[in-house]
């Protein structure tokens, strides 16, 4: 992309504040690829750029936004006009308004690879068939493949306001998926796996194919679960699920309103004291690495549990004020929305006990490798969770029968205090997020 | 929207390199957005976003390309990126364009985007008196309107040619009740396919009452119970779980793929005796209404299973085409930047014959559900998970204590042959957004009061 095209465009609308005024302008673009294959076929090839400009204006202490999908110079003029015209009617808050740059240093990040544009088609073609080809040579039991994926895509962002912030960065990733078929006479079970990167070279389709064949035939006979409450292993991308939402809970807007089961416990021991959950945007190893947040900040890590105790709600500029504190570089939105606040790129910190070490250690319990119905299932406000699983149960400390149509329950609050175990198995998570196995006690499993 | 002879010559430039099949898809969305939150009006937000998106077929391919630049070099550009994949070299055959059928300008009373911005703020304000006026316990009210209008024209190379004008309004107000036993929270939200007179026919006063009570009658819940037991669906409040646990499996994608437990059962019993599904885009000022689906097929009234039998999956041009079936105005997509594939519109259960107030009797132990919140599905297996938010406990026939919310979990195949009593006062549901590869179409749903011989209930109560 040439020069900085973005960075003049926004400049332009800024030179349009009037006296008192303040303009931020968030303008993204971006290309995407993506394979479909089916049945050894190309089932779809689709591309395309996508635009977007956000304009934020504050006025006295209130806030209009306006957006669209185009970098149009006459539409931005009339996006800037839009949002004044919201600012005008919503009501002042002291702690509304942009933040200009605060000191800290971005970290220098190569997020995009230089040779992912250089991908072609047909090699986007090739690793989504490669992809489908391998799902369905593994297991005789695996009549089909719902779809097999492969995708890219590039975006770059720029933010520019009227209060010295102007930043922006490029990102790139490659991904793919599958969601192989397993028939076992009447019953049909799906599985799924991905995995993502900054090039496709460093994808692995073998193993994507491996992990979602075996997330299909390992669920065929599985059946419904005796009720019961008993400690659960859980695999850690279900782990990963849980502290996001948990994460969700430790942001300024969530305790300004009241509305977080942990918003006054700063400071106080909120989980077992193996328990350490970090939000590091500023580590490479994570897909999910950034360098500025979505108000232009620099990213940092943030400690937000360490050995336990509650060290840290997550921050942007509008929740720190309120909060009397500085913000934490963690706005997040796109082009379409105002900042929020919100996990970037969590991880959690490995423990020290193996996988089957584990499984052993529990003896019996439930084995939960996938969760459904998580958002739907979980209030974030009172911290309850009922979700549906499937796994396996875990007899004599191994793997035993599979298990489906179920769920457990449980709350975030006694979740936290209940991991008994941490596990030592640490990997990024193609969404980016770092996570183990865990295991945790006294969770209600509803069967039969 | 865009000049007849623009969309032919992109037609054409579409097939230029060969390909069976070609179709511009060209939109045009403007939305508005208000927010009041924490006693205060936060946020107004506006957005616009138009572009085409240019799909061209050849043979079980499709290639599809994209873009936000609507003028002809944009829109041959994208064309050209659409037909990558066809090599042939003899030009495909584009046929002449008739005059668009489907709806040309907006059919709403009051057209949102011509009432004043502050006027739809008295709303939010008005909302939020309301809530925190129906207890002390009320601690939080978020409330929230918003409009949107999407312009759509669809033209393709078999000569089919429509557009439509679809105008949604919706408010929701959400509450959190705070006392000894901790957070709780409710939320009530209205939606329709219309206008601005969304507000003559619902009050904002009842919408707000309605959230707030939810919310503080769920401050004396007790925990749900857990494992198997009959429950009972409230009107127009479970239609989602149909939806979730039987509508995808009767879309004809995954019906092709083997990933749908209905696969091959046309003609078979898959619900109980007078279990009738329909899906039915032209039920007016319903959230899933269309006048034509984004491939350019008028809406209708498509019966899926009747009496019990399963009739018919829902079908879009690329399944019909390969099937040999009739289109049914299912293909459906988020915007110009996404294929099109079957999506449901309104999908409800039809009403039966008994009193809603005879189901609650004849239940001995059980529990109610008033209000089913969101949930999901494995289309492969059709177990489905749904959160009760309102539910009570049945005891002897008598609705007694409120319960805390729970997940409800079950099988969508199962669940049709163990409806037991169906009622006779079927109503729609609040709207809803269907999601299915990532993509979120605005759809409906509805039942009458139903029970549903056994689901789980994964609450924690022994």
């Amino acid at each position: 992309m040439n020069g900085d095209q973005l960075g003049s465009m926004a400049r332009r609308l800024l030179g349009m504040a009037t006296k008192g005024e303040q303009i931020e302008v968030y303008l993204a673009r971006g290309r995407s690829t993506t394979v479909k294959a089916y049945d050894g076929e190309v089932e779809s090839l689709k591309s395309g750029e996508s635009h977007g400009a956000g304009v934020r204006v504050v006025t006295e202490g209130r806030e209009g936004f306006a957006s669209a999908g185009s970098l149009d110079p006459a539409i931005l003029v009339e996006v800037l006009d839009e949002a004044r015209s919201n600012a005008a009617l919503s009501e002042p808050d002291p702690n509304v308004g942009l933040t200009g740059p605060d000191g800290v240093v971005a970290p220098s990040l190569e997020l995009l690879d230089p040779d992912l544009d250089r991908v072609e088609d047909s090699e986007r073609i090739r690793l989504a068939l490669e992809l489908e080809k391998r799902a369905r040579s593994i297991d005789p039991r695996v009549t089909g493949v719902r779809t097999s994926i492969y995708s890219d895509g590039i975006g770059e962002v720029r933010v520019v306001s009227t209060e010295g912030i102007d930043t922006g960065s490029r990102a790139g990733t490659a991904s793919m998926s599958v969601s192989p078929l397993a028939v076992d006479g009447e019953e049909t079970q799906i599985g799924f796996a991905s995995d993502a990167a900054r090039h496709p070279r460093l994808l692995d389709p073998a193993e994507v194919a491996a992990e979602a064949v075996d997330r299909a035939v390992s669920m065929l006979g599985a059946d419904k679960p005796a009720s019961g409450r008993m400690t659960a292993v859980l695999d850690k991308r279900v782990v990963a699920s849980f502290m996001a939402l948990v994460g969700a809970t430790l942001t300024g807007e969530m305790v300004r309103k009241g509305r977080s089961p942990f918003g006054d416990r700063l400071g106080e021991e909120i989980a077992v004291s193996g328990l350490n959950l970090v939000d590091d945007p500023t580590d490479p190893e994570s897909l999910a690495a950034g360098i500025h947040d979505g108000e232009g900040l620099a990213v940092r890590r943030n400690v937000l549990i360490g050995g336990g105790v509650l060290e840290r709600i997550l921050h942007n500029s509008e929740t720190a004020r309120w909060a009397g504190t500085r913000s934490t570089g963690s706005a997040v939105r796109g082009s379409r929305s105002t900042p929020g606040v919100g996990l970037q790129a969590m991880r959690i910190e490995p423990g020290d006990v193996g996988f089957a070490d584990m499984l052993a250690r529990v003896g019996e319990g439930v084995y939960i490798r996938s969760v459904n119905g998580l958002h739907s299932g979980t209030n974030l406000i009172s911290g309850d969770v009922s979700v549906g699983i499937q796994g396996h149960m875990i007899r004599d400390g191994a793997l035993a029968e599979p298990v489906r149509e179920a769920t457990i329950a449980t709350t975030l609050q006694r979740m936290l205090r209940e991991l008994v175990m941490i596990g030592s198995d640490f990997e990024f998570l193609p969404g980016g997020t770092g996570s183990v196995t865990m295991a945790v006690d006294g969770i209600a499993l509803s069967g039969r | 929207m865009l000049d007849s002879s623009l969309v032919q010559s992109t037609l054409t430039e579409a097939l230029r390199t060969g390909g069976d099949f070609a179709e511009v898809f060209v939109e045009d969305r403007g939305s508005l957005g208000a927010r009041l939150d924490d006693g205060r009006v936060e946020e107004l937000t506006t957005s616009r976003d138009r572009g085409a998106g240019i799909r061209v077929i050849v043979g079980d391919s499709t290639g599809f390309a994209h873009t936000s630049d609507l003028t002809e070099s944009g829109l041959h550009r994208a064309a050209a990126t659409a037909a990558a994949m066809a090599t042939a070299g003899k030009p495909g055959a584009v046929g002449s364009l008739g005059n668009p059928v489907g709806r040309s300008g907006p059919d709403v009373e009051i057209l949102p985007e011509g009432i004043d911005k502050a006027t739809k703020v008295e709303l939010l304000r008005r909302a939020d008196e309301t809530a925190r006026g129906i207890g002390d316990a009320i601690t939080q009210v978020t409330a929230r309107y918003s409009e949107g209008r999407r312009r759509i024209l669809v033209a393709n190379s078999e000569g089919d040619h429509a557009t439509d004008d679809q105008v949604r309004t919706l408010f929701s107000v959400s509450t959190v009740a705070t006392g000894d036993s901790g957070r709780q929270t409710g939320r009530e939200t209205v939606g329709h396919t219309v206008g601005y007179e969304l507000f003559d026919r619902f009050s904002v006063d009842e919408i707000a009452e309605k959230a707030a009570r939810q919310a503080l009658t769920k401050l004396e819940a007790r925990p749900a119970p857990s494992g198997e037991l009959p429950v009972v669906i409230a009107r127009g409040s479970g239609g989602v779980l149909f939806h979730e646990a039987c509508g995808h499996g009767l879309e004809a994608d995954l019906v092709a793929k083997g990933a749908s437990v209905f696969a091959g059962r046309i003609g078979e019993r898959v619900a109980a005796p007078g279990v009738t599904l329909v899906d039915d885009g032209t039920m007016v000022g319903e959230w899933g209404r269309i006048a034509i689906d984004d491939e350019g097929r008028p809406a209708g009234r498509h019966v899926l299973i009747e009496d019990g039998v399963l009739t018919d999956y829902m079908w879009d041009h690329l399944r019909a085409r390969a099937e040999g079936h009739r289109r049914t105005g299912n293909g459906r997509r988020q915007t110009y930047r996404h294929l099109p594939m079957v999506r449901m519109t309104n999908t409800f259960v039809e009403n039966g014959a008994e009193d809603p107030q005879a189901i609650i009797a004849g239940t001995p132990r059980g529990v109610y559900v008033a209000k089913l919140g969101g949930g999901q599905v494995n289309t492969a297996t059709g177990d489905f998970v749904f959160g009760m938010v309102e539910a009570y406990l049945i005891e002897d026939g008598r609705l007694t204590e409120p319960l805390r919310d729970a997940n409800l979990i079950g099988n969508g195949p199962q669940v049709l042959l163990d409806i037991d009593a169906l009622g006779n006062d079927f109503a729609m549901g609040p709207p809803g957004t269907c999601g299915k590869d990532g993509q979120g179409v605005p759809v409906g749903d509805g039942q009458p009061t139903l029970r549903v011989r056994r689901l789980t209930i994964g609450g924690t109560a022994a």
